[in-house]
């Protein structure tokens, strides 16, 4: 049997590639798949404590997370196209009407 | 069973008192309200009705007072009730009273008649005709104001009647305001009247306050019932009021310093020269005294004061008289000598006596007045008729002064009426036995040879000027040739004004009768009030006639008047031949003295140089340096109003600029800054607030893990 670090470990590794993806990148479409990552991190995160303590309730979480993370694709896809319609770009860094 | 019907019916008279005040009251405001619809002679008519019911109900009085001779006090209202203080309105009526009342309301009443007729050519001579109706309102308010006067049971209450009668003075005199020396004598004579008035008004009232403090009332009865007992706590306090009330009665009843403003009175129309400064509201000092008699009794030191002033007044405007040319100031003069005189007579407790020279010179003096009135207008329709009939003239009449005697003369065949009237009034004025003067004057000198032989020579000595001007008077007037073309054509005055003319003139014959020695009708009619009470220890002891004071006195007239026959008649006459313009003999004889009279004595010379000229400085003193200076620029600009803006300017700059708009602009940069500095994070980067996001969370996280565990 694997030992706990390993995933542990795995799903930090993810979870900071993510989140630096999120951080650097200004591509919309990437930085939607690099919050995924970070998700998908956590949930690793979630089987693997599951799995040790022989619980159910993080197998379950997951579920919820991979159902929300669905929906939030889907929002967050819709709004990138239209962001493309208006802009014709998807660069996160042109869109700064926001600004104070 | 007949005494006592008298007695009730007397009874019922004395209730009938308050219409003395309501007549006059009401005839003045019939002609107030509705004069303006009325005309001439309803007006004229209402007033003298009023007048005559007045006086009809002053008869009735008498009548009662004849069963009850005590008399009775009507009360009328509550006037004043402050604490312990009440003060009623009430008539008094006893028999001093309703003399007054009946001399007010008698002469009176045929002034008014003659005002009539008198009043109708002056309005027209002066130009306003609509003053006609307006002269007998403020008559009847005379007579209302002199009503209340006599008829007061109380000191406050005849102090309004005091003020009443010197408020219709002032406007009488200044009826015809907008006429007189430069468009303003007029008013200034009233003005003078007016302010020295007020002179003797401040003396009245200080009598008043002292008698109220130590009497605790203003009530005749009650003062007068306390007289004896004060008198021996505090004989100084009743000095002190009667002192006061000396100076009030030497302004209303012009004597002596006070006296100058009657001879400027006579600015008013002719009627109020003989109603007001004449016959009737110059008395009231005369009846105060005598009305304040038991005070007067127990200080003997301000009855010979009294006594003096008076005499010494009838003495100096005697002589004053003499070299007058106005034919009004010579009787406005002649008036203030007879006042001494009766003012003298009271001083020395002949209050009988003088209460009857009052009577006697109420009737001569109205009628001197009026004749004298009679002959201005004969005058003026002369002068009118020269005007009309000879239009070079016109220019040279219009400088003649219809009341200067010098531009009369010769009016005894021209108007001879008027002339016999006022001869009688001249001679009873002189006392020749047996006008009404005689007797009156008479018991005067009786009185003074037994008290003061200085008094009685000093009286005597006026007694033979007041019959040397009024010869003189006489002599200018109506003997020897016109000295104008107004005088030459001067005519007889209407009936209406010579029938009241006559009538006074019978009175003026047989006044006298009042009070003949041996019977003293008239001092035993006053003794019921002045003898009764306790205070007069003595009494009025009734004066007996003395054939050689009379002698005396009849001699002195006729000497006085023979002297005046010749002087003006003889050598005047021979003056007149040798020069073109008339020139008084004395003027030729006595010239710097007479130039004295003439100037009189520099009288008002003399009381402009002392009072008038430095209060007129003091009060501009005052209101340039004071009011001015001090108090406007100095107080009211450099004080307040500086202060205030000082204050004011502070209040803007530091506190609201400083200090308010400070904290207020301050936290508004404050914001300003911090929202500067803030908008810097606010890059519109999504990665930054994502990294922002992820610090926080991390520093959070190692919060939780490092420090919380």
């Amino acid at each position: 049997m694997v030992p706990i670090y390993y995933y542990i470990a795995l799903s930090a590794i993810l979870f900071t590639l993510g989140s630096l993806g999120v951080l650097i990148r200004r591509n919309a479409i990437i930085i939607f798949m690099s919050v995924e990552l970070m998700l998908n991190a956590a949930n690793l995160a979630f089987v693997a404590f599951a799995r040790m303590h022989g619980g159910l309730s993080g197998q379950i979480f997951v579920f919820f997370v991979m159902a929300v993370a669905a929906a939030e694709v889907a929002v967050g896809l819709a709004l990138i196209v239209k962001i493309f319609e208006t802009k014709h770009s998807i660069d996160i860094d042109q869109m700064n009407m926001m600004k104070g | 069973m007949l005494m006592s019907e008298t007695a009730t019916a007397g009874l019922s008279f004395f209730s009938l008192a308050p219409l003395v005040l309501f007549f006059p009251l009401l005839g003045l405001l019939l002609n107030l309200i509705w004069g303006g619809r009325f005309s001439e002679k309803v007006i004229g008519g209402i007033a003298s009705g009023a007048v005559g019911a007045t006086f009809l109900v002053a008869v009735l009085q008498m009548v009662a007072l004849l069963s009850h001779p005590e008399g009775t006090v009507i009360p009328l209202v509550d006037w004043i009730t402050i604490g312990a203080l009440n003060i009623h309105w009430g008539i008094q009526i006893d028999t001093l009273s309703v003399t007054m009342m009946l001399v007010v309301s008698g002469v009176g009443c045929l002034i008014h008649i003659y005002a009539i007729a008198y009043m109708h050519d002056d309005v027209r001579i002066n130009g306003d005709p609509s003053r006609y109706r307006r002269f007998f309102v403020f008559f009847n308010l005379f007579i209302l104001a002199m009503m209340t006067l006599v008829s007061a049971d109380n000191y406050l209450m005849l102090f309004v009647g005091w003020e009443g009668v010197g408020l219709c003075s002032y406007l009488l005199i200044g009826f015809w305001y907008d006429k007189g020396k430069d468009g303003i004598g007029n008013a200034l004579a009233g003005n003078k009247a007016f302010i020295t008035n007020r002179v003797g008004d401040f003396g009245f009232l200080l009598a008043a306050f002292t008698l109220f403090g130590l009497f605790r009332s203003f009530n005749f009865n009650e003062v007068f019932a306390k007289v004896e007992e004060i008198s021996v706590l505090m004989p100084a306090g009743i000095l002190m009021i009667t002192l006061f009330m000396l100076i009030g009665v030497t302004g209303k009843s012009a004597q002596l310093p006070l006296y100058v403003w009657l001879p400027d009175a006579m600015a008013g129309p002719t009627p109020v020269s003989a109603l007001i400064h004449a016959a009737t509201m110059v008395t009231a000092g005369v009846y105060l005294i005598a009305r304040s008699h038991p005070l007067y009794a127990v200080v003997p030191q301000a009855q010979s004061l009294v006594a003096w002033v008076g005499t010494l007044t009838a003495v100096f405007a005697a002589t004053i008289a003499v070299a007058q040319f106005d034919i009004k100031k010579v009787l406005a003069y002649s008036t203030i000598s007879q006042l001494g005189f009766m003012v003298a007579a009271v001083g020395m407790g002949a209050y009988v006596a003088g209460m009857f020279h009052l009577v006697t010179h109420a009737f001569f003096k109205a009628l001197l007045f009026l004749s004298s009135g009679s002959v201005i207008q004969g005058v003026e329709r002369g002068l009118h008729e020269v005007e009309h009939h000879h239009k070079g003239k016109q220019a040279a009449a219009h400088h003649l002064d219809p009341q200067d005697m010098r531009n009369m003369g010769g009016l005894r065949q021209r108007m001879p009426i008027t002339f016999w009237v006022y001869l009688i009034g001249a001679l009873a004025l002189a006392g020749i036995v047996p006008l009404a003067g005689f007797w009156s004057k008479d018991e005067i000198l009786l009185k003074a040879s037994y008290k003061d032989a200085r008094l009685y020579t000093l009286l005597s000595i006026a007694a033979f000027f007041t019959a040397f001007y009024m010869a003189r008077q006489i002599i200018l007037v109506f003997f020897g040739k016109p000295r104008s073309d107004a005088a030459a054509h001067a005519t007889e005055s209407p009936k209406l004004m010579t029938v009241p003319l006559i009538a006074l003139a019978v009175l003026s014959v047989f006044g006298g009768a009042l009070n003949l020695p041996g019977i003293h009708a008239f001092g035993h009619w006053l003794e019921h009030t002045i003898h009764h009470l306790a205070a007069v220890k003595e009494g009025v002891e009734l004066p007996e006639f003395s054939l050689q004071v009379a002698a005396v006195s009849t001699l002195i007239a006729f000497l006085a008047i023979a002297l005046g026959w010749w002087v003006y008649q003889q050598w005047g006459e021979r003056l007149q031949k040798a020069n073109a313009a008339y020139i008084d003999p004395l003027q030729v004889a006595f010239k710097p003295v007479f130039n004295v009279l003439n100037q009189k004595y520099w009288v008002d010379e003399l009381y402009w140089a002392l009072f008038v000229n430095p209060y007129k400085a003091f009060s501009k003193w005052l209101a340039e340096q004071v009011d001015w200076r001090f108090w406007h620029d100095w107080f009211h600009d450099t004080i307040i109003a500086g202060g205030f803006k000082r204050l004011t300017l502070f209040l803007a700059q530091p506190i609201d600029l400083g200090i308010i708009d400070g904290i207020a602009n301050g936290l508004a940069a404050l914001t300003q800054a911090g929202a500067a500095y803030l908008r810097r994070f606010q890059s519109g980067y999504v990665r930054n607030y994502a990294l922002a996001v992820f610090l926080g969370v991390v520093a959070m996280m190692s919060y939780l893990i490092f420090v919380l565990r």
